[in-house]
């Protein structure tokens, strides 16, 4: 969200190549002051609504590292309930078997994702597209099966995290929160900061054209791994942060298919391809959940068919139609080319994002 | 003795899957389709075929023949209406439209008919064994489902080659361009190639559902089952299917004797992840229906 205009050293400058606008500091300056507001929430919002926050965040930032995975890497993945499951346990493990402090022992659910993520991605990227994705998911039913199979981890029914019993529900929510909020910013961060860097344009290559980036010299092998532990470490942190919310966690809740169900939902109804999309996607499905869930299967049947009838027009979701219109990014990850040569200067704007490649 | 039960109960169990397998290779050997609503409409035949039994007092094998007609109509019904319009389009779009469409499925089984476990009664048939030797026997209805599995694969091969629709079939798998060039209106085959495709789940749905139990949320399971024999196999072998479903069921049968019966279908996945590793062309890549899946 900086303002800066890098003029690219060729050999006539005569084009420069800017990524932020001025609008930018203004929605810089509007994220900074509700940042603010939100990380003094638990102050004075109340319990139930700091817990709903809770929530909130934690699919904020699901919804991100899906969207890194698919919109910008073009790995789809139906089985990052894997990774949410194995941070829960993760937790659990250091905190209660270990007996780390809770609060440090979510920070080892982020490297059990991690390191994970790394023979997971191996094994997947031997399938192509499609196939990738239920590749993803049966490996996701391979972590539900070996932690619900063994005696020690409670198997079916779960375990319940005893080491939040020696500090206070109040702090234990609050705690919580800033966790969840400290998650969905470094999401929010990670996404950026990976796409402005050199793998983000090797990532948008690989999304547009794989061949094409690989015969450039990308390593589509090595680019794909680094999103793929990105995700897989955020995904576990986001469950290591649910199982200090929940404190009872079990196999079949947190290594549920439904957590892909939602996550496909935030991003094809925000939009794939930017980092607005998935948080309007977040918006709309928090409000939908907290509105509708009493509906039960009716209120997975509608998530399904926005599934099923959205992608039919576009995968840009909400937010690419607003780009459309406005050619507005809150977030400007897209490169604007200007031709100096002229007197007054012609702005090419690049391709809206918002493309995706299985 | 108990091991060489197994692995007899394991081969059954293959054809099984390979009947399952074999409507998710076609739709993905034709239209590059992954249909993640796969394992789902393995299940909703089942729930037809209940309704079919319960309400007109049909023989759940009687029912087949008429679950079938009704499945090949969703199918061209939602090809033609839904799925054409993804056919070539990036394969996100169809693992995405796919994936809502199980959700859909699956959660409006378990809204009409509960979550609980649903069991179609086909009469003594399901109890009856063949005895090979002292203490070896064989169920009636496992060999027959791997009778029909051989039957359902070889009456596909044959179609595929030696009926003019199949030619098309084939044509349109190779170079959709070029088949409609030479006068194949592709829409109209894709259509009937889902419809064919669940048609032929119909027979593993409901056989299925004779020889144990179904409820709605069994989808999943099913699509990864069929996907897993497809790999094994090799993708676009429709014998490579029924090797692929044999390895997978007896990775199961024999990994439950082994590790114990929870462990049962890890031992299937572990399998499938071993081969996948080691050979992930599949043990028979050999194309007869498709090429290998082209890259994006």
């Amino acid at each position: 969200m900086t303002n800066d205009t890098t003029t690219v050293p060729i050999n006539d400058k005569r084009v420069s190549v800017s990524v932020a606008a001025r609008r930018n500091l203004i929605v810089l300056g509007i994220g900074v002051v509700i940042l603010l507001v939100l990380a003094l929430f638990p102050v004075f919002g109340g319990t139930a609504w700091t817990r709903r926050l809770i929530d909130f965040f934690l699919f904020l930032a699901l919804a991100q590292f899906w969207n890194l995975l698919l919109g910008y890497g073009g790995i789809i993945s139906v089985g990052q309930q894997g990774y949410i499951g194995l941070g829960c346990y993760s937790l659990w493990l250091f905190a209660d078997v270990f007996h780390l402090p809770i609060f440090v022992a979510v920070i080892f659910a982020a490297l059990v994702g991690g390191l994970v993520a790394i023979p997971s991605a191996a094994i997947v990227f031997k399938l192509r597209g499609g196939y990738l994705a239920i590749g993803t998911m049966v490996l996701a039913e391979m972590y539900r099966m070996i932690v619900g199979n063994i005696e020690a981890t409670g198997g079916g029914s779960g375990v319940t995290i005893q080491a939040a019993t020696s500090i206070s529900n109040e702090a234990r929510i609050a705690g919580t929160y800033w966790w969840a909020l400290g998650l969905a910013v470094l999401a929010l961060a990670a996404v950026y900061y990976i796409m402005r860097s050199r793998t983000g344009l090797a990532l948008k290559a690989i999304r547009d054209d794989d061949l094409g980036a690989e015969s450039l010299g990308v390593n589509l092998w090595r680019t794909r791994m680094y999103v793929f532990v990105v995700a897989g470490a955020g995904c576990a942190l986001a469950g290591g942060i649910l199982a200090m919310s929940l404190l009872r966690i079990q196999p079949a809740s947190v290594f549920a298919i439904n957590w892909s169900a939602y996550l496909v939902f935030m991003s094809v109804i925000g939009g794939l391809g930017t980092i607005e999309g998935p948080i309007i996607g977040a918006i709309i499905f928090f409000v939908l959940r907290e509105t509708t869930s009493q509906y039960g299967g009716w209120y997975f049947i509608v998530l399904g068919i926005v599934a099923v009838i959205v992608p039919l027009w576009s995968l840009g979701g909400i937010y690419g139609f607003v780009v459309k219109k406005t050619k507005f990014f809150a977030f400007p990850l897209q490169r604007r080319v200007t031709m100096l040569l002229h007197s007054a200067p012609v702005s090419a704007d690049s391709t809206p994002e918002g493309g995706v490649s299985g | 003795m108990a091991w060489v039960n197994a692995a007899l109960q394991g081969i059954l169990l293959g054809g099984l899957y390979a009947l399952f397998a074999t409507g998710q290779a076609l739709v993905f050997g034709i239209m590059r389709l992954t249909n993640l609503a796969h394992g789902d409409f393995t299940i909703l035949p089942a729930y037809f075929s209940l309704i079919l039994v319960t309400a007109m007092g049909f023989n759940p094998f009687y029912s087949i023949p008429l679950t079938m007609v009704i499945m090949f109509i969703i199918g061209y019904v939602l090809q033609r209406g839904v799925l054409n319009r993804i056919v070539g389009s990036k394969i996100a779009i169809g693992v995405i439209v796919t994936f809502g469409l199980a959700m859909v499925i699956q959660n409006g089984l378990l809204v009409g008919f509960s979550p609980d476990s649903q069991g179609l009664d086909a009469g003594s048939i399901e109890n009856k064994t063949i005895l090979i030797g002292n203490n070896l026997a064989v169920g009636w209805l496992p060999l027959i489902i791997f009778i029909l599995a051989v039957v359902v694969i070889t009456a596909l091969q044959m179609f595929l080659t030696r009926t003019k629709m199949g030619r098309a079939f084939r044509a349109v798998s190779d170079d959709q361009e070029a088949a409609r060039m030479v006068g194949i209106n592709n829409k109209h085959i894709y259509a009937v190639a889902m419809g064919v495709a669940l048609a032929i789940i119909v027979i593993g749905g409901v056989m299925m559902g004779i020889r144990t139990t179904f409820d709605p949320l069994l989808g999943n399971q099913r699509l990864i089952f069929a996907f897993e024999a497809v790999i094994i196999g090799g993708m676009g072998s429709g014998w490579g299917t029924l090797i692929g479903g044999v390895i997978l069921g007896l990775a199961q049968t024999l990994g439950a004797q082994l590790l114990g019966a929870s462990w049962s279908i890890f031992a299937g996945h572990a399998i499938f992840v071993l081969i996948l590793v080691l050979r992930p062309q599949g043990l028979l890549a050999k194309t007869v229906l498709t090429k290998p899946a082209a890259a994006s």
